[in-house]
């Protein structure tokens, strides 16, 4: 049951703190020089940051861009490549060798890297950070729908619907992607996880959101170097940023279960 | 076995071709004018006009492109801009920085990962497996930004056991390492426990236990040895992770790598030095990823045989 809430709860969380933030009277860009580097206490829960600014608001507002960023990727990305792979496999021949081609040029970079070129080449802002990590995201997207309409074309209901004469964009809208949605919202749900990373390792690199806007890597960043005299720095968004990821894995790890029906029908 | 050895080397030909193509057009691909962000906006014209004649960028596509390819092919990838060096002599010296790293890290990795998977596996649902799962867990949900200041905090300032950053020794390589092997640790000891438990079901490991094979000889002499062939896959797939991983790790504890030449390039604005670091790694993965296919041939006929088919 714990098992069950926890990933929830901590998401719950994640999302109730940034639509509250209007709300909150948050002050993540007030500074108060006298309390630079000041540990957790009454003034305030988590403390201060290098410039006096209080960490629990940077924060929240850290959440907001990490959600921001999440949201805009998972779904450019699941839109484009859903469908360029539902195209790829629905068209055959030429094309989708074409597009088994490019797929796999984008595969041979390694992890995050054409993301940091990308965002170092048209410089930070949370534009381009946007940009870039879409530009790495849609792959796995377009692999998988691609391998799902090559198993669902098969069907009959297709090949009954082609022979009514029904237009090739109804059958693709209509009879085939509807069958593809609950593999790739498992795999939406790990890649929300994997952008939330990505765009605090951007921001930690100096080539995510600018100052003073905040974000979990960058409050990593400016922390490590104090880290003797204000752990808290670092602790702090580390914390939020694993919880998080921890969450949405695990949901992931759920939403997989629940989706393939194989192991819900031993369950 | 030569038929597959061949169409897999061409196939890796052609993702070269793309890559290196595709690392070309970046700079072109990219919103917005290179020269300009290299520059700032109050740059001279008289500037731009000089820069963009270095960089080649005032040539027609077509010729920039067969000069580019026609450096690469005599393994010239340009001067920096910054340090007006080759690009390949910075390259080279900072390469053994980065192999060290990943082979420590690859080395790390399977370390942890191969006794964690298999006492996951072999003690399935007990306390052992309990932890060892919500270990793997957290170590993939950990960023590397994130573990390499926490262990630098824990060993290097408060017990002072190890060097903060730096290459100096052997010392200096504990951290990195761990940082950047625990991801991959991680990764690795839930697949060792997924396909051991799937090979503990088979058929023939009840046959070596049936004529009295004590159960250590089972899992190491029967089991382990056809487990491992995924794992060993994944490995190669993870590897490319690995390299971008290092990237962030090199950066956190001032490895003099690649990876640290990259995003220095990016911040000083050296674009053929950033061009140059991603077609290394990335052409580096592609053919990490050919060699593990081809092992994976040798060692499982299935696969070469499916390829024919």
């Amino acid at each position: 049951m714990m098992q069950r809430w926890l990933p929830v709860g901590i998401l719950l969380l994640w999302l109730g703190m940034v639509v509250m933030a209007p709300w909150l009277n948050l002050q993540p860009d007030h500074i108060e020089l006298s309390r630079i580097l000041a540990p957790p206490g009454s003034s305030a829960w988590l403390g201060y940051d290098d410039l006096g600014r209080p960490l629990l608001d940077r924060l929240v507002a850290g959440a907001g861009t990490s959600l921001f960023v999440a949201l805009w990727v998972v779904v450019i990305s699941a839109f484009i490549g859903t469908v360029i792979g539902a195209i790829s496999a629905y068209a055959g021949g030429v094309w989708d060798h074409l597009i088994v081609r490019i797929i796999d040029i984008f595969l041979a970079f390694p992890g995050i890297l054409l993301a940091i070129a990308m965002a170092g080449l048209m410089g930070p802002g949370i534009d381009n950070v946007i940009i870039a990590l879409s530009t790495v995201g849609w792959v796995g997207f377009a692999r998988l729908a691609r391998a799902q309409v090559l198993s669902i074309k098969q069907r009959l209901h297709v090949t009954a619907a082609v022979s009514l004469g029904v237009s090739h964009t109804a059958i693709i809208r209509r009879h085939v992607l509807p069958l593809t949605w609950a593999p790739l919202i498992v795999e939406a749900s790990f890649a929300v996880a994997g952008v939330v990373i990505a765009e605090a390792g951007l921001s930690f690199l100096g080539l995510g959101v600018q100052p003073p806007e905040a974000s979990w890597g960058s409050i990593i960043r400016d922390g490590t170097r104090y880290m003797l005299v204000a752990p808290h720095m670092v602790l702090v968004p580390g914390i939020a940023l694993m919880l998080v990821v921890l969450a949405v894995n695990l949901l992931g790890d759920q939403l997989r279960d629940w989706a393939d029906v194989r192991s819900r029908r031993v369950a | 076995m030569l038929r597959f050895i061949f169409a897999r080397l061409f196939s890796a030909a052609l993702v070269v071709i793309g890559v290196s193509t595709l690392v070309f057009m970046l700079i072109h691909l990219v919103p917005g004018d290179p020269v300009e962000v290299m520059l700032g906006e109050s740059a001279q014209p008289a500037d731009r006009a000089a820069l963009r004649h270095a960089l080649g960028l005032d040539q027609p596509l077509p010729v920039q492109l067969y000069h580019y390819f026609n450096g690469l092919l005599h393994f010239d990838l340009g001067t920096s801009l910054h340090s007006q060096r080759p690009i390949v002599e910075l390259m080279l010296e900072r390469l053994p920085a980065t192999l060290e790293l990943a082979l420590a890290a690859l080395v790390v990795a399977v370390v942890i990962a191969l006794p964690l998977g298999v006492l996951s596996a072999v003690r399935k649902d007990t306390a052992w497996d309990h932890s060892a799962r919500v270990v793997s867990l957290m170590g993939i949900s950990i960023p590397h930004f994130w573990l390499g200041p926490l262990l630098i905090l824990v060993f290097s300032l408060w017990l002072g056991w190890l060097p903060v950053s730096g290459r100096d020794g052997l010392t200096s390589l504990v951290l990195p390492a761990l940082t950047l092997g625990a991801v991959l640790a991680a990764i690795l000891s839930r697949m060792m426990r997924a396909t051991l438990l799937e090979t503990l079901n088979e058929d023939y490991i009840r046959t070596a236990r049936a004529k009295g094979l004590s159960g250590t000889a089972v899992i190491l002499r029967h089991a382990l040895r056809n487990a491992l062939l995924p794992v060993i896959t994944v490995l190669g797939l993870q590897l490319g992770a690995l390299l971008g991983g290092a990237i962030i790790t090199e950066m956190v504890f001032s490895w003099p790598g690649i990876g640290q030449l990259t995003i220095e390039a990016i911040h000083r604005r050296d674009y053929p030095v950033v061009q140059a670091c991603i077609l290394l790694v990335s052409v580096t993965y592609v053919a990490v990823n050919t060699l593990t296919d081809l092992v994976y041939a040798g060692l499982d006929p299935r696969v070469r045989l499916r390829e024919k088919e």
